[in-house]
């Protein structure tokens, strides 16, 4: 579900001052007119300050979903006593302790309901301490280890509590966070290539093959997304591993969402094969393939980030909405999808609201996304005023 | 006019034979075929099976051909309004879709009247009231919209029903009017479960309508003849609605191509999660269930209603604006 051109995000939010330099001074104006065109764009993308947080909020999510392991105190399927404990609040001094710690539960019948409740027990500090050894993992998947970030020696943390089978929800969310992330990723990368390769054929070559891709995108574009990745995706072994699984949900989310690519690529096409530097190259003698991949992309190299990272969203989006009606991501991986299935009863909900802590997660991740490619629209273009 | 009318039904006959593939594909793509499936689930439930039946079966739904022809067959069965077998309700596709589809359209067709209601308002005011506080909050709401998928909306707010109303938000009717006939009560009953579905359908869409309309309702604004107008005395409201105004809405209409599918997409996904008696949560059983004719009719239909609100919206937009059709 790559965004349509409507419904992508236009300059808001953003200062439109023209980055160009004090007139004053000579050293800057020196330093505006030498610098490259990935430096003026950089410039640029700087006085985007909510883009350039989103950007560095989202390094911060891929590398804490890249070191996952490490992160998490806890196995994601290991399963606890603790059924439906709620996140427990870090305390730096009490009466009772100094130093980072949390306090324990004591469960207890609630005769009116007679559900099991857990009541926050003052009298028992469970410090929390750093670099603790907890359950074993490979690092980066290559470097086995079992130093974890966080955790405690006796008892037990759940800073975001946990779900029906006493789960730590912290530690299930950071390791969700790998899939939703990087789906969007590869997904996002798969549709690029078959986007350019599609889009490059229809508007270079023009004639038949355009009018076929192009046709092709109209049909893309033209059929519910849902519907037919809910089908594809259901269609999927249901014997395959979940890294199967995984490629599999992510070749379907971009065989459907590499039309919006193709469009933009052949509108530059068409716009830059009329350039003199192509005919020039042409005349020269280079065949089309070198003229499609050394002079061609790298011109409009930079609204294609643009457009990839404004598609990004729709790709977690999508993943999500499969994997929270079962029909994408399968146990034992969990996506933020698969966490908010625990989400689908209301009465749960209203009983245990943090369980809808990875969908705020998940809406800080495609909000930071559109502000971050809203920005870079801005900036891509630093000869523009 | 007639030949661009032409020329547009050619090329969604294309796209209708392109989706009809599409959905074949999702019919045969499920490892083994569906009558063996429904066999076999039969017999663990312990059930008496007529042989004759399934032969009959088999025969008439050609299982023993090669997939090409079987698409053929199934071709000719949808343009006889023979949509298939649906083994899990045991009942001929073509009645479920009947039951369902009134409330799938009407759904999609009131969210469309909805996002246009909202978003064309708000986006006249946006952009004649630049950077003004409201201006910013439509703005900021906007991007909330853009970013929050409809069925997480649908079940926050079914949460905040819950939890703060004690409202059960779901369905079409409430719990006493399942089953009963359509009486006035019933009906507005009905109502006023509507609004709040059609609400989380429409967000993303008005976000987005909200936005096209802003951007170039400024870039109007700001052309000369606005000012010429101003200058000759020209009412500011006259002015503003004869003219930019009637420019920027005509990008509008054609947006509905972008619209239709993601509001059938919002809106089966809605409707899973509100449990509305659309054709949504009939896919999703139908998915879960293997239950292959359905599924793949209803994905048929979805993309075929798409394609036709793409054409109906392609010939209004040639009417409302001469240039498209003296182009084309």
């Amino acid at each position: 579900m790559i965004l349509p051109k409507w419904l992508q995000p236009r300059g808001w939010f953003g200062k439109r001052a023209p980055a160009i330099p004090d007139l004053l001074d000579e050293s800057a104006i020196e330093k505006y007119y030498v610098a490259s065109q990935w430096q003026l764009v950089w410039r640029k993308f700087r006085r985007h300050r909510l883009a350039t947080f989103s950007g560095a909020l989202l390094l911060v999510l891929y590398l804490s979903a890249i070191f996952a392991d490490f992160i998490a105190p806890y196995d994601v399927s290991e399963r606890t006593d603790f059924r439906y404990t709620q996140p427990q609040q870090l305390f730096l001094v009490s009466p009772s302790y100094t130093g980072l710690h949390v306090f324990g539960f004591e469960r207890y019948n609630d005769p009116k309901t007679l559900r099991f409740m857990y009541r926050v027990d003052e009298s028992r500090p469970v410090p929390v301490k750093f670099f603790v050894r907890g359950y074993p993992y490979q690092l980066l998947g290559i470097i086995p280890t079992d130093i974890h970030l966080f955790g405690v020696e006796e008892g037990r943390v759940f800073l975001f509590g946990t779900d029906e089978l006493g789960r730590d929800v912290f530690s299930r969310v950071f390791i969700a966070l790998r899939i939703s992330l990087f789906i969007g990723l590869i997904g996002v990368l798969l549709s690029f290539v078959i986007g350019v390769v599609l889009g490059g054929i229809s508007g270079y070559f023009g004639g038949w093959a355009d009018i076929i891709v192009q046709r092709l995108i109209d049909f893309i574009l033209s059929i519910p997304t849902i519907p037919l990745w809910m089908a594809l995706s259901a269609a999927l072994p249901p014997h395959w591993p979940s890294t199967l699984v995984f490629f599999g949900i992510t070749l379907i989310l971009s065989l459907i969402g590499w039309g919006g690519v193709a469009r933009i690529v052949r509108g530059k096409f068409l716009e830059l094969r009329e350039e003199d530097y192509v005919t020039a190259a042409v005349v020269a003698g280079a065949t089309s393939r070198r003229i499609i991949f050394r002079h061609l992309v790298p011109a409009f190299s930079s609204y294609l980030i643009v457009q990839l990272t404004l598609s990004i969203p729709g790709m977690i989006l999508g993943e999500t909405a499969l994997s929270f009606l079962s029909l994408g991501i399968r146990a034992p991986a969990v996506s933020i999808g698969t966490l908010l299935q625990d989400a689908q009863n209301v009465r749960v909900v209203a009983l245990y609201p943090w369980l809808l802590i990875p969908a705020v997660f998940l809406i800080v991740i495609v909000l930071a996304f559109n502000f971050l490619g809203d920005g870079l629209r801005d900036s891509v273009d630093p000869y523009r005023q | 006019m007639l030949n661009f009318i032409i020329r547009r039904f050619v090329f969604i006959a294309i796209l209708l034979v392109l989706v009809s593939i599409v959905s074949f594909i999702t019919i045969q793509l499920p490892p083994g075929d569906w009558l063996s499936a429904y066999v076999t689930a039969l017999k663990v439930q312990g059930a008496q099976i007529n042989e004759e039946i399934i032969e009959g079966l088999k025969i008439q739904y050609g299982l023993e051909l090669p997939p090409v022809q079987q698409y053929f067959r199934w071709v000719t069965g949808l343009l006889q309004g023979d949509f298939g077998f649906s083994f899990s309700y045991s009942r001929p596709v073509a009645d479920l879709l009947a039951e369902r589809l009134p409330a799938t359209i009407g759904i999609s067709v009131l969210t469309i009247i909805v996002t246009y209601a909202i978003a064309i308002p708000i986006g006249i005011y946006s952009a004649t009231h630049q950077y003004s506080p409201l201006d910013y909050t439509f703005s900021f709401l906007g991007f909330i919209g853009l970013s929050m998928p409809s069925f997480l909306l649908a079940l926050i707010l079914m949460f905040v029903g819950y939890k703060y109303f004690g409202l059960s938000i779901g369905g079409l009717n409430s719990p006493e009017f399942i089953g009963e006939p359509m009486s006035w009560a019933k009906f507005s009953d009905m109502l006023a479960h509507l609004p709040i579905p059609i609400l989380i359908i429409s967000l993303s869409g008005t976000a987005g309508l909200i936005r096209v309309l802003r951007g170039t309702l400024l870039d109007e604004i700001r052309k000369p003849y606005v000012d010429t107008a101003r200058a000759k005395g020209l009412k500011e409201r006259v002015l503003l609605y004869r003219y930019p105004v009637r420019i920027a809405i005509n990008p509008l209409i054609s947006t509905i191509g972008w619209l239709l599918p993601s509001v059938f997409s919002g809106q089966v996904i809605v409707s899973i999660v509100l449990n509305l008696p659309t054709v949504g949560p009939l896919l999703y059983e139908a998915l879960r269930g293997q239950d292959t004719y359905l599924a793949g009719s209803i994905v048929m239909i979805l993309s075929f209603f798409t394609v036709i609100g793409t054409l109906l919206s392609d010939i209004l937009l040639a009417i409302v604006d001469p240039r498209i059709r003296i182009e084309e």
